[in-house]
């Protein structure tokens, strides 16, 4: 009877494909209805997913429709699994894109390529399902390529300009590594336990004991961390987030701040048992998550393009979910996925507005003043902004100060650098809001024709907001008196029935812990708000004051310059080289047309012989025969 | 005298020919009696060999539709004909490359159109003849019939240096083959020494393995290198590749498309049918330089297909990578490589006729191929934006499309026999992508230029075409099962052949997982215990068990 919940995933496929084949014919209004509706069918479906799976024995629900393939031994169905980790995001990603596909109603109305948008969106949404739902390894797999190709297109979906198909392409590239990665864990994983169907595959980890080797479990989640370091934007691999901003604003909100970017999150939240067996790849996980957090954040202080902060501030904020993960603390890590998802959501969506009124408009040093023109902009924002920084009570408030407690047990200075990345988050995100909604407008044009985004992108703005001051409560830490609910209504897939709670709470001075990083978050961000108010007369003399310091974040460090010189150019250099002089000079040349060419010299040489003149040949005998004289008379 | 329809790979052959014969009595002047004639006769052969597919017994390795009769018996030469598993999976491939390379004919063949369409036809045939042999003898004969018609379609319709081309891809195809008619007779005149009486069928071939295997090393060594370099260049596999990309970029639209769906998995093929059985212990002694040369392949075929200028020719470098992929699943010598060797073979013959006959759009178009003259077509040309889009996907291994099915399949066995080639070979597919889209990237996307913009999309035949080729696609992507049933079981005859240690490694192996499964300290999974040598690993390794245990 629940068979038909493969339709929560096909009904964006089907949608995908009409508007592809017929949507430019079918108009504007009506593609517009079929993408809308079809995202938001499958949040209903996902909905009724939902109370199914309550019901079910052990919070799981798994469906198999047939066997996809078989090679050798190994066995992959073809089926989706319902349980609290799936559900929930499965109700995050149509949930959320449904008010983004409304949103990007309004943004793209009067854009060429209407139809083509909403094909590419509705097929992510496909992917993005498929990849939270899938029941075993590869189809995730399916589902984490195919977001992949997706972010391809729509980040190049300006394919006319130079930049943004450029853009597609490193992020291609960049996550095309990671997911060798993940393929090699995959094929380890495979190897160990002769399986890669969830189930199966955390069934048996669970009669693992403790004394097992684990070498080739800690080779196989280092791997899947790869995998995930490139999704998800971490060090090294998030040098593709910052460029995707070159896609259009909601595709930047929807897969790259809400959903698809936190698919590494998804991937070791899934495999949790596996992961808590391994601690060296928790601990990996920690520390790049944390040098993550710190990194972005300071590279977000000094961007002009206020997507790119963003963008920044994203990588960062995965950084903090990772430290979460690292540091045992599963059920906290997806908790900030979720917040993230209203308050990055909202802010990217929020600037999309912004951008949609200044006529595209990007650069904040041209903004300014804007607070009365575009007021619901304004005040939603504002809301995004108390989240992200952790103001109390909003939600990233409680998330955050979960992963910073978890980390602080885990390493008070895997805290301290949490505590740095939330001090500059919080300034940078203050900068930002005054820049564009304080001071007096830097470019008269384009703030004279400003104006307020229509209701179908204001709506989702409004929702959002809703979404980013409450979104905490579900899960408000046991220091605060809560229950941490989110981490009860988790555990059946993070344990697995198997494993004892991932953190019975220690003891610690968590209160305490929470306030010194909110009051810090607190100072930096009225630092912030009050350096950019008035215009940008203080920052300009701050940056002049530390011209080198400035002069290497504006720059992102250099890692764009450095990857280019020291790894592209040689690999194209070393393709010219091994063309020009293996298979031209080498092969070719001595190998193949020199034995060619001899034998054709040679041929030339012998042919001199034959002459056609009587007397040659006649000489020529003569002395042949005096010669065999020679030889028998000798 | 058995109905015909259970010697239909005999009459599936015969049809192009008998075509063939049939178009010599039109006058020469008719070019669309040759056009569709031509396309009624691939499209009828292709039609009629679809039986095959549900005639064939997926319960079992044989040899099916055997047929022979006596040819000279002096010699032990019978005409003997049969296919197993992977050779109808080949075989069904040419009728259905075979088709569409007609098809795609049409327009950009503008002069003495009899000859050619009698060319493509005599091609199909040779070809689909190497793939129901089952006698040394008659494979020799297809085989080196293959080469004419490439010739002669590469020499008179080609490009600008078509002649340099031509000579070259048949020289150096020739100079293998001799080297393989050698082996070949010293395997036939081995038999004396055995004690038997001559035969050429590829059963006794086969059946000669142990007594190969006896003879001295340097006499094993040099038996095997000889069909080895005869198929390498085949295949090609580095460093006899050179002729291919001159034969690429030279040849007709049809002609690449032949050249890189079949004719390069005529090296492949040999490979799993000839050299892994007949040699399986001079294979092993010489795997550490077969498979350098095939990882060296996949790296060096990607890294120079990068830099290419011209489109035709950086796919035609892709091939050398890609091929360089199949290879290593065929030498990690167990169930998975080899499978997902030969799946990849179909998979390549699928994506890159595909890439080919997208290059020959654009060439017909504006005749030129030069990355450099194009860029921002999707403005122009949406739909060919669609399809250059599916088969790069196609061909860079997308989950859901075919090229990931085989690309993980080889990894699963490569890994399994050692981990390192396949991590190796990782880079090769990072690149894989990496070049295609670059080039994807430079001819669809970026501002377009006036001469650009009057580019006209696909039309109806071309559509149709490429149809096929998606359906292919996804339908292997999405549904491999069947493809894999039809390879299993010779597949499993083959390990048997020539890794008969895989299958006696598992059950010791599934002990040894159970005990890992129960916890006894110090057992390491396979895969990273240091002490397992390179040979052993495959073969101690595990997680085969269950399934073959199942079946």
């Amino acid at each position: 009877m629940q068979t038909y919940l493969w339709l929560i995933p096909l009904l964006p496929l089907l949608t995908s494909a009409l508007i592809g084949l017929l949507g430019k014919r079918a108009g504007k209004p009506v593609t517009a209805v079929v993408a809308v509706g079809s995202v938001l069918a499958s949040f209903a479906l996902s909905l009724s997913a939902y109370s199914l799976m309550k019901a079910a024995p052990g919070f799981r629900l798994e469906l198999t429709y047939f066997e996809w393939m078989h090679v050798g031994s190994l066995s992959v169905p073809m089926g989706l699994v319902f349980d609290p980790l799936s559900c929930a995001m499965a109700l995050v990603v149509s949930g959320i894109g449904a008010l983004i596909h409304l949103y990007s109603v309004g943004y793209m109305w009067k854009d060429e390529g209407f139809a083509r948008y909403f094909a590419y969106l509705n097929l992510f949404v496909f992917f993005m399902l498929t990849l939270v739902l899938g029941s075993s390894l590869p189809l995730l797999f399916v589902g984490w390529e195919g977001v992949g190709l997706c972010s391809y297109l729509l980040i190049g979906y300006y394919f006319e300009t130079d930049y943004a198909p450029a853009a597609g392409l490193k992020a291609f590239l960049t996550n095309r590594i990671g997911d060798l990665g993940m393929v090699a864990g995959m094929m380890a994983l495979f190897a160990y336990f002769g399986t890669l169907t969830m189930g199966d595959l955390l069934t048996k980890a669970g009669h693992l004991s403790p004394e097992v080797g684990f070498g080739v479990l800690t080779f196989a989640t280092l791997m899947m961390f790869i995998g995930a370091t490139g999704k998800s934007a971490q060090l090294p691999l998030y040098v593709w987030l910052p460029d995707a901003m070159a896609g259009p604003t909601p595709v930047s909100a929807l897969i790259h701040a809400a959903t698809m970017v936190t698919a590494g999150i998804l991937l070791v939240c899934r495999l949790a048992p596996l992961f808590q067996l391994t601690p060296i790849t928790l601990t990996v996980i920690a520390w790049v998550g944390a040098a993550t957090a710190l990194f972005a954040a300071t590279i977000g202080l000094c961007q002009r393009d206020i997507k790119k902060v963003l963008a920044y501030s994203t990588v960062s904020q995965l950084g903090y979910m990772f430290l979460g993960l690292g540091a045992a603390g599963f059920a906290a890590g997806f908790f900030h996925v979720f917040t993230h998802a209203w308050f990055k959501a909202l802010l990217f969506l929020g600037a999309g507005s912004v951008i949609h009124a200044m006529h595209h408009e990007q650069d904040l040093f041209k903004m300014g003043g804007l607070r009365k023109k575009l007021p619901i902009t304004f005040w939603t924002m504002l809301i995004g902004t108390l989240a992200i920084m952790g103001f109390p009570g909003f939600s990233g408030f409680f998330s955050k100060d979960e992963i910073l407690y978890l980390a602080y047990l885990k390493s008070p200075v895997l805290w301290l650098m949490g505590v740095i990345g939330a001090c500059l988050t919080s300034f940078y995100m203050w900068r930002l809001m005054a820049l564009a909604f304080w001071g007096e407008p830097r470019d008269h044009h384009a703030y004279d024709h400003a104006h307020e985004s229509p209701l179908t992108m204001t709506l989702p703005l409004m929702v959002l907001a809703v979404g980013s001051a409450l979104a905490g409560w579900w899960g408000v830490p046991e220091a605060f008196g809560g229950h941490f609910n989110v981490g009860q209504f988790l555990a059946p897939s993070l344990t697995f029935g198997q494993l004892h709670g991932a953190h019975g709470h220690h003891e610690g001075p968590a209160i305490l812990l929470a306030a010194i990083s909110t009051a810090l978050a607190l100072g930096f961000g009225a630092w912030g708000f009050f350096s950019y108010r008035n215009g940008l007369a203080i920052g300009e003399a701050r940056a002049a004051k530390w011209p080198t310091l400035h002069r290497i974040l504006e720059n992102k460090y250099y890692v764009d310059e450095g990857m280019e010189r020291f790894i592209l150019a040689p690999i194209r250099w070393l393709g010219q080289k091994l063309w020009r002089v293996v298979d031209v000079i080498v092969i070719d040349g001595l190998g193949v047309n020199l034995p060619g060419a001899l034998a054709g010299l040679s041929g030339d040489v012998i042919a001199t012989t034959q002459t056609g003149r009587v007397r040659n040949y006649a000489l020529a005998m003569t002395l042949g025969a005096l010669a065999l004289l020679w030889i028998f008379l000798k | 005298m058995t109905a015909w329809y259970q010697n239909l790979p005999l009459w599936v052959t015969a049809v192009p020919m008998l075509g063939a014969l049939l178009l010599l009595l039109v006058p020469g002047t008719r070019r669309r009696v040759f056009e569709l004639g031509a396309l009624a006769i691939t499209l009828i052969d292709f039609f009629v060999s679809i039986p095959l597919w549900f005639q064939y017994d997926r319960a079992s390795a044989a040899v099916q539709w055997a047929f022979s009769v006596d040819w000279i018996p002096s010699l032990g030469v019978k005409f003997a004909i049969g296919m197993d598993g992977i050779s109808l999976m080949l075989f069904l491939l040419t009728t259905f490359i075979g088709f569409i390379a007609v098809w795609c004919s049409f327009t950009s063949i503008e002069e003495r159109h009899k000859e050619y369409y009698i060319w493509l036809l005599v091609m199909q045939f040779s070809m689909l003849g190497v793939f129901i042999c089952q006698d040394m003898f008659l494979f020799y004969l297809f085989w080196e019939l293959m080469l004419v018609p490439m010739y002669f379609l590469i020499a008179i319709w080609g490009g600008p240096q078509k002649l340099y081309a031509a000579i070259k891809l048949f020289l150096y195809t020739l100079a293998g083959s001799v080297l393989m008619l050698v082996g070949i007779l010293a395997i036939y005149f081995l038999q004396k020494k055995a004690g038997l009486e001559p035969s050429f069928a590829i059963e006794r071939f086969h059946a000669m393995a142990p007594f190969i295997a006896q003879q001295s090393k340097n006499f094993q060594i040099l038996l095997a290198l000889a069909f080895f370099i005869g198929f390498a260049i085949k295949v090609p596999m580095f460093p006899f590749h050179t002729w291919l990309p001159d034969a690429h970029v030279q040849a007709p639209t049809a002609g690449s498309v032949i050249l890189a769906g079949i004719l390069l998995k005529m090296g492949t093929y040999g490979f799993v049918r000839f050299l892994l059985p007949m040699m399986p212990d001079a294979t092993r002694t010489l795997l550490p330089w077969f498979l350098t040369l095939t990882l060296i392949g996949v790296i060096y075929g990607a890294l120079v297909a990068m830099i290419q200028k011209d489109m035709k020719k950086l796919v035609a470098y892709s091939s050398v990578s890609h091929l360089g992929l199949c290879m290593l699943g065929l030498f990690a010598m167990n169930p998975n490589g080899i499978t997902g060797g030969i799946l990849q073979m179909i998979n390549h013959g699928i994506s890159t006729s595909g890439l080919f006959l997208i290059v020959g759009i654009v060439y017909e178009r504006r005749h030129t191929r030069m990355i450099a003259d194009f860029g921002g077509l999707s403005k122009a040309m949406p739909i060919y934006a669609t399809v250059f889009m599916i088969m790069t996907m196609s061909s860079i291994g997308l989950p859901g499309l075919n090229g990931f099915i085989g690309e993980l399949a080889i990894l699963m066995g490569a890994f399994q026999a050692q981990p390192w080639w396949a991590v190796a070979a990782t880079s090769g597919i990072i690149l894989g992508a990496a070049y295609m889209l670059w080039l994807y990237q430079r001819v669809m996307f970026g501002p377009i230029n006036e001469t650009n913009l009057k580019m006209k999309d696909l039309n109806a035949r071309e559509i149709a075409y490429f149809l096929p080729l998606i359906v292919a696609a996804f339908w292997i992507g999405l549904r491999p099962q069947p493809v894999m049933n039809v390879l299993q079981k010779p597949v499993e005859k083959l390990v048997m052949q020539i890794n008969p240690a895989f299958y006696q490694g598992q059950a010791l192996t599934q002990l040894h997982r159970e005990a890992a499964m129960k916890g006894q300290a110090g057992m390491i999974a396979p895969g990273h215990g240091s002490d397992h040598g390179a040979q052993s690993h495959g073969e101690v390794h595990g997680s085969e068990a269950e399934v073959h245990g199942g079946h």
